[in-house]
């Protein structure tokens, strides 16, 4: 599998995609896993799957003792590893830049020479594919198209791929070309194609002229959560109700028809303030929205959070809103309802697909917004259905499920059925 | 010799239009006219009209020998009388024939049985009246709310001077026994119970076109075969249904209509009879008497008030619509009457129903909202703005039993007032008289 992310070290929903599915397929047995990644931390799990670095594996032929080697790459893998990988270096790659170790260096993150890197990892996946082992290839999202295509081309084996946004979500239809050229030549050349939602797969179907018998939904799902969350103690000093926004502040995500709404609801009832948890490009813009409608002393913002935070932001929230344009996925919502917090989902979201104890309302339609942030904070009866009834539900959906239609797709491309 | 008992059930709701919260305070009008009355006149065209005219030719060419009964809800009728005038026409017409009976209910097809006894006998009689100034006839069988039904109930109905009443054949009521018996009232040994027979009533509601259904097609003669198969002991078959059956929930093209025409024929070759409820409940005697601890109804699997009353949204928005009930009583204001009435439909309840929200089967086919929350958020809306009118009449800070001795005096001095005024012209005028006379 070629991903880009994995937990602990998440910048986005990805990562925490794919820890869950690889997690939910081992669940279900007979597996082995090779997870790749453009630079480990050394702190992930590895308990379940083989994690490879793409920046310890060697393009470049470098004569290094055992112990230097340990020293270097250690903290994320078997120096023997090393060794192996070196042994199926397949051309001349001194021209690139490399370090002493004969590895490339890889950020991991989003940065700007971003096609650079993933051409690069496209490299390295061709010596990983030619070293161990596998059935089939995998790739999450388009950053690991190219290396899927490489890995195919090298060994013969199948190509999945595995949707988890297209560039058509990123930016609500103006698509950038060289994104959408990758894309599509990952889509045309996979043997299958993975989509999170409907959502997706009809936008796969449709703008990327895909086949509909080559793409297959599989919905995600959630990581039962952890007992130190579970005991997080909410702070709720305000005879308040809260409503939270919770994610990136940016076009996708809809933050101004929040504004909108809450400013709505602020206009009948007082006991209510609103919060806008996150950063982004749209923030500032939010901030001047909230201030132009007069509810500034209502609405706050908090700025980015991350671990721990987020729940501690959701256990203290009464109603959870993600008011996405377009949402391939939208892993939130579930995460909230996990602590028990009702959730408000745009219909454009992919996993309002899968919920029915949540309120689904069009992302524009804030009208329709208000008048459910309203019920749920004035009638306790709202509250009380969704919250336990909610939970309920999403305790129902887990990776393992997915990760067994995952597993029936590998054995369609392999024709073991 | 068997005998047939066919009830129809019509009702309609006065559906609620789009009420936002910010509307409350601010907008009193809570129904959505163009939705109501496009629902009654596509149904009343397809379905109404239709049907009762195929049932008055069979009365008449079956020389006034096939009968069936009607239990017309209040809000229908009112609709009705707005927009689909006709179907009244035609069942005043048909009620010439002599062989209709209509039933009594609640006059909102309401929940009150279950949450206020007062309110209940109120709709009750209210029905009753206005079935009476349309038709001239006097109800003497009631049928509650979808068939609701329970000991309770049973004596509540047999307080008010009914004779009969229509129940559901739950089968985990009778047990081992057969609907095809007239029982009674545990609670009230004089009324009689009427038993609904599932199976054929079914038969034609829901199976009548389904092409996956083994005996597809199903028509007259081996209907009524079947019934005249069932052991010769067994008096009665009730069936009873929608009425919508005829031509909305079957449509004209499945051949519903000719189904039921035909069925007079078939039954008089096998000799079995039609008999109205309140003919079946004069002729024929209780065998046993039957327990309802606990309501039943006729809807769903389970057979229970869990579609109206299954969740929590439900519950509550029942509770508090009934809380107010006894000050809603005490007000002259006819527009709060009136909402007071169209929002007690059980429909608005029925809505919220998250039963079947993972397949989302028969709840949503009916519902005009997209999922049970949009209903209840909807509903508790329009509740907190009628809640807030008759707050408005009487301040809260005063209680039921004390507004109600202030309204009493109110009501004395009125009274006190109109006598001594009587009092005074009559020992004016003498007064005129001896002046005169002087």
């Amino acid at each position: 599998m070629f991903g880009w992310e994995f937990p602990p070290h998440i910048l986005g929903g990805l990562g925490t995609a794919s820890y869950g599915l690889t997690r939910g397929m081992t669940q279900c047995g007979d597996m082995e896993i090779t997870f790749v990644i453009p630079k480990p931390w050394g702190d992930e799990d590895r308990s379940f799957l083989r994690i490879i670095g793409a920046n310890c594996t060697p393009i470049a032929w470098r004569e290094h003792d055992y112990d230097y080697v340990k020293q270097r790459v250690g903290h994320c893998m078997d120096p023997q590893e090393y060794y192996d990988l070196r042994n199926h270096i397949y051309a001349d790659f001194n021209y690139m830049h490399t370090n002493e170790l004969g590895c490339m260096e890889f950020s991991g993150r989003y940065p700007d020479n971003l096609l650079e890197e993933i051409n690069n990892y496209s490299i390295v996946a061709g010596v990983i594919a030619r070293t161990y082992p596998f059935d089939v290839i995998h790739s999450h999202d388009w950053l690991t198209y190219p290396a899927g295509i490489h890995a195919k081309q090298v060994t013969g084996k199948p190509l999945v791929i595995h949707v988890h946004a297209t560039d058509f979500d990123r930016s609500r239809g103006n698509v950038n070309p060289q994104v959408f050229a990758i894309e599509k030549d990952g889509m045309d050349k996979a043997d299958h194609i993975i989509t999170v939602s409907d959502l997706t797969r009809r936008t796969v179907i449709e703008k990327y002229h895909i086949s509909p018998d080559k793409v297959t939904t599989v919905h995600n799902a959630v990581e039962p959560i952890s007992s130190e969350i579970e005991g997080i103690e909410p702070k709720r000093n305000t005879k308040d109700k809260v409503v939270t926004f919770l994610g990136r502040i940016t076009m996708q995500k809809g933050p101004e028809y929040f504004v909108e709404a809450a400013h709505l609801v602020l206009k009948r009832t007082k006991n209510v303030r609103f919060v806008m948890a996150g950063s982004g490009d749209k923030m500032n813009e939010m901030i001047r929205l909230a201030s132009a409608r007069g509810i500034a002393d209502r609405f706050h913002f908090t700025g980015f959070l991350k671990g721990k935070q987020v729940y501690e932001m959701l256990k203290s929230s009464d109603v959870y809103i993600m008011p996405s344009v377009s949402e391939p996925f939208g892993i939130s919502p579930l995460e909230a309802m996990q602590v028990g917090v009702p959730s408000i989902i745009s219909l454009q979201s992919g996993c309002a697909e899968i919920l029915s104890n949540v309120i689904k309302i069009d992302y524009w339609d804030i009208e329709a917004m208000a008048d459910a942030i309203y019920s749920i904070v004035t009638y306790p009866a709202m509250y009380e259905h969704l919250k336990i009834e909610g939970k309920n539900e999403v305790d129902q959906i887990v990776w393992e499920k997915a990760g067994k239609k995952v597993i029936d797709i590998y054995k369609k491309v392999l024709g073991w059925n | 010799m068997k005998t047939i008992c066919l009830y129809f059930q019509i009702h309609q709701p006065f559906r609620l239009k789009r009420y936002r919260f910010f509307d409350i305070g601010s907008d009193h009008y809570y129904y959505d006219d163009f939705n109501n009355e496009a629902i009654i006149s596509r149904i009343a065209e397809r379905s109404y009209i239709p049907a009762i005219q195929a049932i008055h030719e069979m009365i008449e060419q079956s020389g006034q020998k096939f009968k069936v009964a009607f239990s017309i809800s209040g809000t229908a009728l009112e609709q009705m009388e707005i927009y689909a005038p006709e179907v009244i026409e035609n069942l005043r017409t048909l009620v010439k024939t002599g062989c209709v009976e209509f039933l009594a209910e609640t006059y909102a097809h309401s929940l009150s049985s279950l949450y206020d006894e007062d309110e209940f006998k109120r709709q009750v009689v209210m029905h009753s009246q206005k079935i009476s100034s349309l038709f001239g006839q006097m109800p003497v069988v009631f049928r509650n709310t979808e068939l609701i039904y329970s000991d309770e109930i049973g004596q509540k109905v047999a307080e008010m001077g009914f004779k009969g009443i229509i129940v559901e054949g739950a089968k985990h009521i009778l047990g081992w026994k057969s609907p095809n018996y007239v029982y009674s009232c545990v609670a009230a040994p004089k009324l009689k119970m009427l038993m609904r027979n599932f199976r054929f009533s079914d038969d034609i509601s829901f199976r009548f076109s389904n092409r996956n259904w083994d005996n597809y097609p199903l028509t007259a003669d081996k209907y009524i075969d079947w019934i005249a198969k069932t052991p010769e002991s067994e008096p009665l078959v009730n069936l009873f249904m929608n009425f919508d059956t005829f031509g909305e929930m079957h449509t004209q093209e499945s051949g519903i209509f000719e189904f039921l025409k035909a069925l007079p024929g078939c039954a008089d070759r096998r000799g079995i009879t039609f008999k109205t409820p309140s003919e079946v409940v004069s002729s024929l005697d209780a065998v046993d008497s039957i327990y309802v601890t606990y309501p039943i109804s006729w809807a769903d699997e389970e057979r229970d008030t869990s579609a109206w009353l299954g969740n929590r949204l439900q519950k509550d928005a029942v509770s508090k619509l009934y809380s107010v009930g006894e000050r809603v009583r005490l007000s002259r204001d006819r527009r709060l009457m009136q909402d007071w009435i169209y929002l007690q439909s059980s429909d608005h309840f029925y809505y919220m129903s998250t039963k079947h929200s993972s397949d989302g089967a028969v709840h949503s086919h009916f519902s005009p909202y997209d999922s049970p929350f949009d209903a209840f958020t909807n509903y508790m809306n329009v509740l907190g703005d009628f809640i807030d009118r008759v707050k408005a009449q009487y301040p809260d800070s005063i209680d039921n039993e004390e507004l109600n001795a202030l309204l009493q005096t109110i009501n004395n001095q009125d009274n006190k007032i109109n006598e001594l005024e009587k009092e005074l012209r009559k020992l004016k005028t003498p007064k005129k008289k001896v002046a005169k006379e002087g």
